[in-house]
């Protein structure tokens, strides 16, 4: 265990809110958003209905869950017209902001693997089970065959992130059951493992933003001191190197990679402001090279 | 799985070690998530098992369909006004997050707009569904003889009476009382062409444990059978008889010697036996015997011509009771 916490440097260098602005506006993401929709159920002001699935915002905006929807589609069922109209909403605000921003500033289980990643560091836990980062899509590809198979809408069966939103907004049971597995799991057996290599609602998502125009960029990579706290800190390092260390291969600088969730964590915690949000399109090598580069290299 | 006759050149073939990992790395993988897949398969087979008590909301696809075409968003549980509807939970033996509810807890109150109908974004809740009164979320049974209160001959009436389809869902058929002998039981009588299984009979049923109770319409429903046809409503049909009843054989009427039945057609020979005309010895209780009780009568219900009943009985003296209801009394 090394003596310095990571953000150490950039504490002393930014200050704390300098260190957490990006976590702080996420923070306040995620937790609007749920207010928003337990704004209803507590307080009888309906903003929003409904849940992470399909919701009615202000009797105007359908939103859908375009992965649920997907399994819908598969068992052989076509939804009706608010709910389609959901779905291309969705789609397109995730292709045009990244599609793992639903993972990072949306969903409500971030904040519980985030919180077993953080503990995982200040308790010094090393070793962890190994899994591929692609298993997620191994999972999501059987999902989408099993609702064909099953006629059910498979991973709703038992998905965290939707119980543990539909639990806090409709009444949790034994829902917080679940999530307290998945927040053990991240802590002490697998690194990392429910948001980085299980979950395919993440995996879905990631495909949705694969060419989304908003990335992060390390912009100013020749200021890099190699102190690491980035890759410490990110929920999906692999997705750093390219950017970040391409230089030579003259990969970078924005991170191509559809697992980065535009967290902004590495922009809080890097002391020499080498990262920033960007867009894909200032990339030094042609996007399309550089999207071959990227699966070639991503999904380790 | 090294190939000796590997034309290409050296640099583009995969180095042994790499595609015996590739392929090690992708049957684990299929292995690993196929197993999951297993699981998840065999509980969603589990799924759709829904318990018998759990009411899906109005226009609910059958179950089958329902859990590929739900998404478990909650709209029709917040659009529905009296809170009827609730959300399964993990723990709950309904499939997660489908909506459902108990009638013996909170009954559909059919609203007539249907709002938890419009509210679906899938259309799980059958948007064709525009008469609440057409919806079909179980069928009311009136499934325990022993404690219902009208069985036992007593005038509850309470699920006939909250029945919003009242006098087409649930009908009160009298029959004779054999245990009293002198009065009806009003026995309340569902029709499954008018109830909707909105379960208002089920909640309001004042014995500790429901004697009426909601079931899925296939628990609940038999089956004549698709070859099954009802005789007197062909012939009604057709306009008279669908066979040659020239050519029937009769077989003899096993009645006492000497009967006959007044008005009893026998196709073998074409003739009607004249109405009205009653043998002198024919048993009292017989068809056609113009002072006969009513066949499965009890004693006491008899009219003044039962002969065998003993004196003291009801019935016995000049076998008018004063309260009785008109129309069960012997004499009609």
């Amino acid at each position: 265990m090394s003596a310095k916490r990571v953000g150490a440097d950039a504490l002393e260098a930014k200050g704390w809110l300098g260190t957490n602005k990006w976590l702080l506006l996420r923070r306040i993401s995620q937790l609007s958003i749920l207010g928003l929709f337990l704004l209803g159920p507590v307080a009888g002001i309906w903003i929003v209905k409904g849940n992470l699935a399909y919701s009615y915002t202000l009797g105007v905006l359908p939103l859908t869950d375009p992965y649920v929807a997907l399994q819908s589609l598969l068992t052989g069922h076509i939804p009706e017209k608010l709910g389609l109209i959901g779905v291309a909403v969705v789609l397109v605000f995730y292709f045009l902001v990244g599609g793992r921003v639903y993972c990072s500033w949306v969903c409500p289980v971030n904040i519980v693997t985030d919180t077993a990643s953080w503990l995982r560091r200040r308790l010094g836990i090393k070793g962890s089970v190994h899994l591929a980062r692609n298993t997620r899509y191994w999972i999501l590809g059987m999902t989408l065959l099993g609702s064909a198979l099953t006629g059910v809408v498979l991973w709703e069966l038992i998905n965290p992130v939707s119980m543990l939103h539909r639990g806090l907004i409709f009444g949790m049971g034994l829902a917080w059951t679940i999530v307290l597995a998945v927040f053990l799991f991240d802590l002490f057996v697998m690194s990392r493992g429910w948001c980085g290599r299980l979950c395919p609602v993440g995996a879905f998502y990631g495909l949705i933003g694969k060419r989304s125009p908003v990335g992060i960029s390390a912009a100013e990579r020749s200021a890099c001191n190699d102190c690491m706290d980035c890759f410490e800190v990110c929920p999906e390092p692999q997705v750093i190197r390219p950017a970040l260390k391409g230089a030579a291969s003259g990969a970078g600088p924005v991170i191509l990679s559809s697992a980065c969730t535009n967290c902004g964590r590495c922009i809080d915690v890097c002391s020499k402001d080498v990262f920033r949000f960007g867009s894909r399109f200032n990339n030094a090598i042609p996007v399309s090279e550089a999207g071959g580069l990227h699966t070639a290299t991503s999904g380790k | 799985m090294a190939t000796t006759d590997d034309t290409r050149p050296v640099a583009v073939r995969k180095s042994a070690p790499a595609r015996r990992q590739f392929l090690f790395d992708t049957a684990r993988m299929a292995c690993g998530v196929g197993m999951l897949g297993l699981g998840l398969g065999l509980y969603a087979k589990q799924a759709k098992a829904l318990p018998a008590m759990a009411l899906r909301p109005p226009g609910a696809l059958a179950e089958n369909d329902f859990l590929g075409a739900c998404i478990r968003c909650g709209m029709c549980v917040r659009d529905c006004p009296y809170d009827t509807l609730s959300l399964a939970k993990p723990e709950t033996p309904v499939a997660t997050g489908t909506p459902f509810f108990t009638a013996r807890n909170v009954p559909c109150e059919m609203c007539e707009d249907i709002p938890c109908v419009k509210a679906c974004p899938t259309g799980a809740l059958d948007h064709r569904l525009t008469d609440i009164n057409k919806s079909r979320m179980g069928l009311a049974v009136l499934i325990d003889h022993e404690t219902c209160l009208n069985f036992l001959g007593l005038r509850c009436d309470v699920c006939y009476r909250v029945c919003p389809v009242i006098d087409k869902a649930i009908t009160l058929e009298l029959v004779p009382n054999a245990r009293t002998g002198r009065h009806a039981m009003f026995l309340p009588t569902v029709h499954s062409d008018h109830c909707t299984g909105c379960g208002k009979c089920e909640k309001a049923c004042v014995t500790e444990v429901a004697s009426i109770k909601i079931l899925p319409v296939a628990v609940a429903k038999g089956s004549l059978g698709k070859h099954y046809r009802l005789g007197w409503d062909e012939q009604t049909k057709a306009g008279g008889s669908l066979i040659d009843e020239k050519s029937m054989v009769d077989l003899p009427d096993r009645l006492p010697e000497g009967m006959k039945l007044p008005g009893h057609y026998d196709p073998g020979s074409g003739a009607t036996a004249a109405p009205g005309a009653v043998q002198a010895d024919m048993p009292p209780g017989m068809p056609g015997s113009s002072a006969g009780p009513v066949p499965s009568a009890p004693p006491g219900l008899g009219g003044p011509s039962v002969p065998s009943t003993p004196l003291g009985m009801p019935g016995s003296v000049a076998g008018k009771v004063p309260s009785h209801p008109p129309g069960l009394g012997g004499g009609k």
